[in-house]
């Protein structure tokens, strides 16, 4: 942060003494980019500005918020592999959120939380940040805690097969910003349902523990399944892994989420945002 | 030779932050080096991936070296159209790559192909970039950077990263 820059270079009493007195110590700079930098972010004729950026904020939050969920895996997942195929798909959705609020804002800066006076926060930054969880447009199946490893699992093949499904429309969208981020995202996508399906796949044939905990974490998700809408591009590639792995669809009754979110979302951005608030000057 | 190309020959040689035995323009991420009408150099760039946490950093980069070259007023924009593909890596990039240890990528897959559903483990023709052996299996799609998959040649032993086709 640009507030404690006080320490001197070779100032050796501290591990952290020079760390932030020249920018080239960092691998990624200090300051902040807009991801838009130069795109044309005229919303074209015959859409509609706050429809668009609702709609973009929407998409943002679902993956900022199963982003924030998934980097809680790092350091904590079965084995190395898997611990950054996790923080892998967690920075994919990231950087597809952050270019989503960004276009949000651009297209309605409305929706962008009021800071104070020359504060240094971009917009897409101020949307993640600064805004209350009743604010958050998300679905609650991505609000929900990890649980265990298949619960993780079911979540992501689930929210990505139903994700790229709609990305493949959206990259016939009106607007080019929204296209162009639909394309992108496709090809990631694509890698993190195809992470989740064999790993589906390797727990329901692996031991009966391991089947059991699938069939457990599949029906918990299963129930939250209408969020993401009638999509049936999707239903026929889950349907398609569970005939692969031999495992029947869940039927389960599809949990009410007409309340907005769960609790498990307050205290999701509770830990998310504690920093930027307490810091609204500040420089990262 | 004339300004614009000269800041076109200075922005090209830029190196990547995280592959740095390659250029930008190896990588195919510089799109386009161009002079707006006061004479300000103004440099295109396009992501590798979404969540590419180099962007910053190419940017000042690019700015600064231009700056050193002589180009004080250089900025640089964003492309998202066309999304970037590992086809645009140079065939010297290419070369760079395994002169480093790291296996190149190999064709992309059509937008189709790649949507498919694959639940096989992904069927690429690698080569260890050490030996040469094609006796090599996936440890996992994902590895030190969003761009790689890592990989462990039979032959050698040794481990190495590969460049995801996208």
């Amino acid at each position: 942060m640009a507030e404690v820059h006080t320490h001197e270079a070779d100032d050796h009493d501290s591990a952290y003494a020079g760390l932030l007195v020249n920018d080239a110590h960092w691998a990624f700079g200090t300051d902040f980019e807009d991801p838009l930098a130069g795109v044309d972010t005229t919303v074209p004729e015959g859409v509609d500005a706050q429809e668009l950026a609702a709609y973009c904020l929407q998409l943002g939050d679902d993956a900022l918020i199963l982003s924030q969920r998934l980097s809680e895996w790092c350091s904590r997942a079965p084995d190395l592999e898997e611990d950054i195929a996790l923080a892998n798909i967690a920075l994919d959705l990231l950087g597809q959120a952050r270019l989503l609020l960004a276009r949000a804002a651009a297209a309605d800066p409305s929706l962008v939380p009021a800071l104070p006076e020359g504060s240094p926060v971009p917009p897409e930054d101020a949307l993640a940040f600064f805004r209350s969880d009743r604010e958050f447009r998300n679905v609650c199946l991505v609000e929900l805690p990890n649980g265990d490893f298949a619960e993780t699992i079911c979540r992501v093949l689930v929210f990505s097969t139903y994700r790229l499904a709609l990305f493949q429309r959206l990259t016939a969208h009106p607007d080019a910003v929204l296209r162009a981020v639909a394309v992108k995202g496709l090809k990631e996508l694509a890698y993190h349902r195809d992470f989740a399906g064999r790993w589906f796949l390797t727990l329901a044939r692996g031991t009966e523990e391991s089947r059991r905990r699938l069939e457990a974490a599949l029906a918990q998700v299963w129930a939250y399944r209408h969020e993401l809408g009638d999509d049936q591009d999707a239903e026929v590639v889950l349907e398609q892994v569970l005939a692969t792995s031999g495992v029947a669809a869940p039927g389960v009754r599809p949990v009410s989420t007409v309340g907005g979110h769960t609790e498990h979302l307050s205290r999701l951005l509770a830990e998310m945002q504690v920093v930027a608030r307490a810091h609204p000057m500040g420089l990262w | 030779m004339s300004t614009l190309e000269q800041a076109r020959a200075v922005a090209a040689s830029v190196v990547d932050p995280e592959l740095p035995m390659l250029t930008l323009h190896d990588l195919g991420v510089l799109r386009e080096v161009a002079l707006d009408d006061d004479g300000a150099v103004v440099v295109a760039i396009t992501p590798t991936y979404s969540g590419c946490p180099a962007m910053a950093t190419m940017r000042d980069d690019l700015v600064r070296t231009l700056r050193d070259a002589g180009f004080g007023d250089a900025r640089v924009r964003v492309t998202l159209d066309p999304a970037w593909t590992t086809d645009w890596i140079t065939p010297e990039g290419r070369a760079a790559l395994t002169e480093a240890g790291i296996s190149p990528p190999g064709p992309a897959p059509r937008r189709e192909e790649s949507v498919t559903l694959q639940l096989a483990p992904t069927r690429r023709s690698v080569r260890c970039p050490r030996c040469g052996a094609d006796d090599v299996a996936l440890t996992s799609e994902f590895g030190s950077t969003a761009c790689k998959a890592m990989y462990r040649c039979r032959a050698c032993l040794e481990p190495f990263d590969h460049v995801k086709e996208i």
